[in-house]
This record gives structure tokens, C-alpha cells and sequence, in this order.
């Protein structure tokens, strides 16, 4: 019958209405910047760098390779190498970058330096509320600006950072064996070696020799 | 109660609500753009209302508006909106003005010695009406009543031939 | 209590401060003066309270920052529509475009005189009160061509014209439903019908027109003929957002615009104000045992809940097309309309000739709904199968 449609429609919205009051499900509105949603974790804004420890410098993880900066495509990084090294997380010493600008209101995030960095030194970091009433200066980000340490990042990305995490630590546990077996190596070479001075011809030398290998 | 004079006198008001229409009048004759002149009529319209609430016609003054403002003027405006975009006129003076002016002559002469020759004095009792409007609708029901069909009867006509008139034609499909 | 504002003025009027030639100027005042306060701020408080009911309906919360919950923001609203920059086109016939608002607001405010607010309180006692409202209201739609003309905008004219249509077709069913009532009543005059609304059956049931079955098709039919005349949703082709940009007004800006907003509201309240005289019973309150509460309290409340009803209509259902509200008027609502006058005359000759209530109710009731159901059956979509026309 005609109209049976509206009383349907209006009883719905009635329903609305009454349950926004009373059922939580029914009023879905997150009241902006009171409170606010949680986001994604493949949520992505804008790049930061990443450093282990507690110190932002000296546990920067970028060496100033530079790819980041030859890949991204508006050319939003600039960096300078410096002259000077510094160890990384395994020991071996690296370059470190003295300037590392990263201009936000040109990066276009598309996760290209984040997919390119081969030291997992530049990762994409969810914050958004970056606005400045200085348009130029406040969005040009230095790399003390732009140090995040590695918490945040477990923080923000807790899968991906867990898996970087692991398979540092695994690096970190191969170096370490390489470390030792090299330094045994080196050991028993030197023993070999005052052996070897020390006596001629001698079996267990040899037997000494062939076990510490 | 009121402090107006008694309608049957020239009073002020009487004499602005007459400029008023008659005003409106000439404007509707002589302005340039016809949108304006159709609510100059408008205001002639609603003066003329005006008088008859003076007179205590109350249905009449009411049905005025009603009538020719609601739907008369619209009417016009429509006619004005669907036929040409309400452009200026050729000019104000029209070619024929000695004879228009002849026929003007003629008809204000005519209408003057008529109104001057009838008694006014001789109007019936001024009575206040107690109820103007079911006066109105007894007569028209009880005296008027053929009148009124007959009219109904000519509307009805003129709706369906207008409706005639503007449906497309579907018939040949 | 009742008749608060009444002694009010006549103890205003009483001081020694007015002369006395003055007195009919000053009473005038007095009259005025609440209907141009009360209703532009009913009009305010409306916007706020559509804006959170809507929000509400639509699992949202609506605009909470101004105020406590919102309230203030029909004053925000009010200061950004004051301060806006009042462009006139260049082409724009200007006398037009500055009169249009005018002409929309004046037959608005004096419609609102002739509605009784409550006992003994309605500013201009006319005999004919109903024609002199629709007398009144239907010089508004000459204002919305002036609107639409004026603006020199293909546009414009476009949404006046469809505006001027809708109002004019809905216009029928609105005055031939509230004739029923006249018809009934035997008197023009808005005062009498609501008195005659009056008294109550067993001393508790209320006699208003509705509970009667002419009165509630009627009613209804007003309701609808309500929202078509003040073109709100579902009616609102002519000045909705996503329809040619806002229609008649799209060349307004600031206070103008205010002022036609302002003189939709009003328009709005002016017809329910007319329909709860009508049908609603007025001021009359709808149990014998309510009546200790004041008459214009009931006028108010019931002005509300008609209110909270347009906007509930609003937030549930969609935009009807302009050939689909143009059927709806001319065939279903007009043949209702006319029908519902005939039953009106059946049920009054049935109550002459001493039918029982039950009976009366059962046959004109009956009639009704079998026209109704008649009727609504061209409008329901018929699922047919689809034809598809290719351009060879």
C-alpha cells in the first residue's frame, strides 16, 4: 500500500535516533582532536630516521649511501656525507651523513627511500599533525628532527620492526660467530705459528693444529 | 474604535490608497521592462484590494488577492517567462496614439457623465454586514446557484483544454 | 497563568505614559513586538535543533562547539551571513534583487496574524481569517519569481520556475483540506473553529478535527501539501544543494540569503501554525485533565512535535524528482482532497441523521481507504523487464 515504505523508513530512522543515545554502536563519531582513532599499522605520512639506543647520533643506523636520495622521485632529501666514520650495530665502521633534510611539503610518500635503504635506516613514520605557520622553514626537517629511535618504531610498526629486530639480531649472532671462529682462527694460527717455531716435524702440532681449524 | 473616517468620506487614506493603484496603473503602461510593468499591475492590484477592505467587502478584498496576485499575475509572469525573455518594448509611444488617444477620450467622457449623472447620495443603509462572506456563499448557493455551475462548467472546459493543448502528442507511437 | 501575556498588555497599555491618542499605536506594538521576537528565534533554535536531530538520525553527533551542546550556533551562523559581502550581479535587475527577500518576508509575518496562540490571544481577529492567510500566502510565490528573475541566471530562473510550479499545484490540496474544516465549522474565522474544538467527550477524550476520519486524511494531506508549499525535504528540488546549485536564490549571498531562509522557516511555522488550528484543536489541550497547563503552552508544544516530525521526514526520505512530486499532486492528492470534501459532508449528514459513532466512523473511513488504496496504486513501480535501445 502506498506509504508503507515511509512508515518502514521512518521507524528506522527513529531507531537511529533513539539508539544513538543509548547504544554505542550506533554513534560512530570520533570527536576530532579530542580524541582520536588509532591508526593502521601500514599507515604511513612522511619518512623519519631510525636509531638504536640511546644516543639519536651516534646510533643513527643511515650511512649516507645516498640511494634514498638518487631514488626519490620529487627529490625531497638532501644529504651530505661526512668525512668522518662511525661503527654500526655489527662493529664495522661506517660513513654517517653530517646534513640529512628531508623537505615534508614535497615528499609525496610514496615509500620509495623506506623500500630502497638497504639499512633499514629510513622508515615511515604515522604522524600527521605537522602543520607550521611557517610554510618553508618549519617543513624543511633536519635529521635531529627527523631521529626517532628504534621503541618508536616498535611502537608505530610492531610486525615489521619485530622483523627487522630479528634479523639484526641474527647479523649481529653470525658476526659475533664470525668474530670468534675468526679470532680462534687467528688464535690457533698464532699458536700454530710459536708451535711451529717452537718445535719441527711434531704430531701433536699437527693433531693440535687439525682440531682447532 | 477606529480612528480612520467613515469610508463613505474622501479621506486621506482613501486619497493615498487611490494614488496608490492609480499610480501602479500608469507605471504598468509605461515602464520599459515588462517584468517591471507586471508588478507595477501587481500593485495596482493590491491598492484595488485595498479600497475593497475599506468597504468592509471583506471577501472580495480577500479574494482579490487572492485571485489576482496568487494567480492571475503569476499566470502573466508565466506567460512572460515561457514566451520572450521580458525584453525592452519597441518604444512607449506607439505609432497609432492620435486614434488611441481618440478612443481614451471617448471612453473617460462616457464613463465621467455616468458616474456624474447617478444619485451617489441614493446608496442603501451603510449597515456594518454581520457576516459578509456566508452572505456571499447563501447567495451564491441560493439565488446564484446556476451562475455558479455554469461557470464551473466553463472552467473545467478551459482546464481540459488547456491540459489538450500542452499534452504531447503520444498518440501516434 | 493562562492568560499571562494578555494581562501583561493591558497592564503596559494602562500606564500613565502613553497619551491617549497614541494607545491603538502602542497596543499594535504590543502585539507585534512577541510574534517578531518569538518566531525568528523558534526559526534559530530550529536550525540548531534540525542540524543535531539529523546528525542524530544519521549516527553522527551534530554541531557541538558553539555553546553547550551547540546551541549557540544559530548565533555563528547569524554573524557569518551579517558579515558576508552582499554581491549583486552586474547584470542583476537591482531594484528586483533587492526587493525579492522583502516581498518573501511581509505576507509571511502578516500570515502570523491571524493564528490564535492561545486563549484570547490572536493578534487580528478577522472574520475571515482563513482567506485572509491564504490570501496572503500565496503572494510569496510572486516573490520567489522576482528572485529567480532578477538574478539575470539561466539557473535561477530555471529552479524559480519549479519552485512557482510546486507551489502552485500544492497550493490546491492545501486550501481544499482546510475547506473540509471550514465547511464543518460553518465559520471562516480561525478563533471559532479552534473554540469549536473545544469541550471534551466523557469528559476526558478531546474533539479535535483529527479524530475524525475526514479530519485525519485531511490532516495528513495538509501535512504533505505543508511540506510541498515550504519547500522542504522531501520537496526540496527547487533549493537543495545538488539541485541546480540552490535554485532561486543562488545569486544571494549574505543577509539576503539569511533573509530567505528566514521566510521559509516562518512559512513553515505560519502553515502548522494554521494546521494545528485546524485539525489539531488549536490551543486546546488533548486531555480534560491537562487543562491547568496555559493554552499558549499547548499551541507551543504542539508546533514542536510537528516540528520534530518535519525534521524526522527530512532525515528519512529521499528528494522526489519534479514530474513525480507534480503526479503526486495533481493525481493522487488533488482526487483525495476533493473526495475527503464529500465524506466531510457524509459524516455532518450522518451526525444530523442520528447514526451511530462507530457506523459513521466504519463508512467514512471505509471510503476513504479504498480510494486511497485506489489511488496509490499507480504509484507504485511496476517491475518490468528492461528494453534496451541501441543507436542503430
Amino acid at each position: 500500500m502506498l506509504g508503507k515504505g515511509i512508515i518502514k523508513g521512518m521507524a528506522e530512522t527513529a531507531r537511529n535516533f533513539i539508539g544513538s543515545y543509548t547504544d554505542e554502536s550506533r554513534l560512530t563519531t570520533v570527536e576530532y582532536p579530542e580524541e582520536r582513532l588509532p591508526q593502521h599499522e601500514n599507515a604511513r605520512q612522511f619518512p623519519f630516521l631510525v636509531y638504536d639506543g640511546e644516543a639519536p647520533m651516534a646510533g643513527l643506523r643511515c650511512v649516507a649511501c645516498q640511494i634514498c636520495e638518487k631514488e626519490c622521485p620529487p627529490k625531497c632529501i638532501y644529504i651530505v656525507k661526512d668525512k668522518a666514520k662511525k661503527p654500526d650495530f655489527v662493529g664495522k665502521a661506517q660513513f654517517q651523513p653530517a646534513t640529512f633534510d628531508i623537505d615534508i611539503s614535497v615528499c609525496m610518500s610514496c615509500q620509495i627511500c623506506v623500500e630502497v635503504c638497504p639499512f633499514d635506516a629510513i622508515k615511515m613514520d604515522t604522524e600527521f599533525e605537522l602543520s607550521h605557520h611557517d610554510r618553508f622553514g618549519a617543513l624543511l626537517l633536519d635529521k635531529h628532527q627527523l631521529a626517532k629511535s628504534n621503541d618508536y618504531y616498535r611502537r608505530i610498526h610492531p610486525s615489521e620492526a619485530g622483523a627487522i629486530d630479528q634479523r639484526r639480531e641474527e647479523e649481529v649472532k653470525k658476526a659475533e660467530e664470525k668474530a670468534k671462529a675468526a679470532a680462534a682462527a687467528a688464535a690457533a694460527k698464532a699458536a700454530a705459528a710459536k708451535e711451529g717455531a717452537g718445535t719441527s716435524g711434531d704430531a701433536g702440532a699437527a693433531d693440535a693444529k687439525g682440531t682447532s681449524t | 474604535m477606529q480612528p480612520i473616517p467613515e469610508p463613505t468620506t474622501i479621506g486621506p487614506v482613501f486619497l493615498v490608497l487611490s494614488f496608490v493603484t492609480l499610480a501602479g496603473a500608469v507605471a504598468a503602461m509605461s515602464l520599459r521592462n515588462l517584468v517591471h510593468c507586471v508588478l507595477c499591475l501587481v500593485v495596482t492590484f493590491g491598492g484595488l484590494s485595498a479600497l475593497y477592505l475599506r468597504l468592509d467587502a471583506e471577501f472580495v478584498g480577500l479574494a482579490q488577492i487572492f485571485v489576482y496576485v496568487g494567480a492571475v499575475a503569476i499566470l502573466i509572469v508565466f506567460a512572460i517567462l515561457l514566451t520572450r525573455s521580458g525584453e525592452v518594448l519597441g518604444g512607449v509611444f506607439s505609432t497609432g496614439w492620435l486614434a488611441g488617444l481618440t478612443v481614451a477620450a471617448l471612453v473617460a467622457v462616457t464613463l465621467v457623465v455616468a458616474i456624474g449623472r447617478t444619485d451617489l447620495r441614493a446608496a442603501p443603509e451603510s449597515a456594518v454586514v454581520k457576516a459578509p462572506v456566508r452572505q456571499v456563499g447563501d447567495a451564491l448557493m441560493k439565488e446564484y446557484v446556476v451562475p455558479l455551475e455554469v461557470t464551473a462548467l466553463l472552467l473545467t472546459g478551459a482546464l481540459i483544454g488547456a491540459a489538450i493543448l500542452a499534452m504531447p502528442d503520444r498518440r501516434s507511437k | 497563568m493562562d492568560q499571562l501575556f494578555v494581562n501583561l498588555k493591558h497592564w503596559i497599555l494602562s500606564w500613565s505614559l502613553w497619551p491617549d491618542a497614541l494607545k491603538p499605536l502602542v497596543s499594535a506594538m504590543l502585539t507585534i513586538a512577541p510574534i517578531l521576537v518569538v518566531f525568528p528565534l523558534m526559526f534559530a533554535l530550529m536550525t540548531v535543533i534540525e542540524r543535531k536531530g539529523l546528525g542524530r538520525i544519521q549516527n553522527r553527533l551534530g554541531p557541538n562547539r558553539v555553546g553547550p551542546y551547540g546551541i549557540l550556533q544559530f548565533a555563528a551562523d547569524g554573524l557569518k551571513m551579517l558579515t558576508k559581502e552582499d554581491i549583486v550581479p552586474r547584470a542583476a535587475d537591482r531594484v528586483l534583487h533587492f526587493l525579492a527577500p522583502v516581498v518573501l518576508i511581509v505576507p509571511i509575518m502578516l500570515s502570523f496574524s491571524v493564528i490564535p496562540y492561545g486563549r484570547k490571544m490572536v493578534p487580528v481577529d478577522l472574520d475571515a481569517g482563513i482567506l485572509f492567510f491564504f490570501a496572503v500566502g500565496s503572494a510569496t510565490e510572486l516573490s520567489i519569481f522576482m528572485a529567480g528573475w532578477s538574478s539575470h541566471n539561466k539557473y535561477a530562473l530555471l529552479g524559480a520556475m519549479r519552485s512557482m510550479a510546486q507551489m502552485i499545484s500544492y497550493e490546491m490540496p492545501l486550501i481544499i483540506s482546510s475547506l473540509t474544516v471550514v465547511m464543518l465549522a460553518g465559520t471562516l474565522s480561525l478563533v471559532q473553529i479552534v473554540e469549536q474544538q473545544g469541550g471534551y467527550l466523557w469528559g476526558w477524550l478531546p474533539q479535535w478535527n483529527l479524530f475524525t476520519p475526514w479530519g485525519l486524511a485531511g490532516f495528513l494531506l495538509f501535512f504533505v501539501a505543508t511540506l510541498a508549499e515550504s519547500n522542504r525535504s522531501p520537496f526540496d528540488l527547487p533549493e537543495a544543494e545538488s539541485e541546480i546549485i540552490a535554485g532561486y536564490f543562488v545569486e544571494y549571498s549574505g543577509f539576503k540569503f539569511a533573509l530567505f531562509f528566514l521566510g521559509e522557516y516562518l512559512g513553515l511555522f505560519a502553515i502548522s501554525g494554521l494546521g494545528i488550528s485546524l485539525f489539531l484543536g488549536g490551543w486546546n489541550a488533548p486531555l480534560g485533565i491537562l487543562t491547568w497547563l496555559p493554552s499558549w503552552f499547548w499551541f507551543f508544544a504542539k508546533l514542536a512535535v510537528l516540528l520534530a516530525v518535519f525534521i524526522w521526514i527530512r532525515g528519512t526520505l529521499p528528494r522526489l524528482r519534479a514530474d513525480q512530486l507534480m503526479n503526486f499532486a495533481w493525481k493522487f492528492m488533488l482526487p483525495m482532497t476533493l473526495l475527503n470534501v464529500v465524506v466531510a459532508a457524509g459524516w455532518h449528514y450522518s451526525g444530523v441523521a442520528g447514526w451511530n459513532l462507530i457506523l459513521r466512523w466504519v463508512v467514512c473511513g471505509g471510503v476513504i481507504l479504498v480510494a486511497y488504496q485506489q489511488l496509490g496504486r499507480s504509484f507504485e513501480t511496476k517491475v518490468t523487464k528492461r528494453t534496451y535501445r541501441y543507436a542503430e
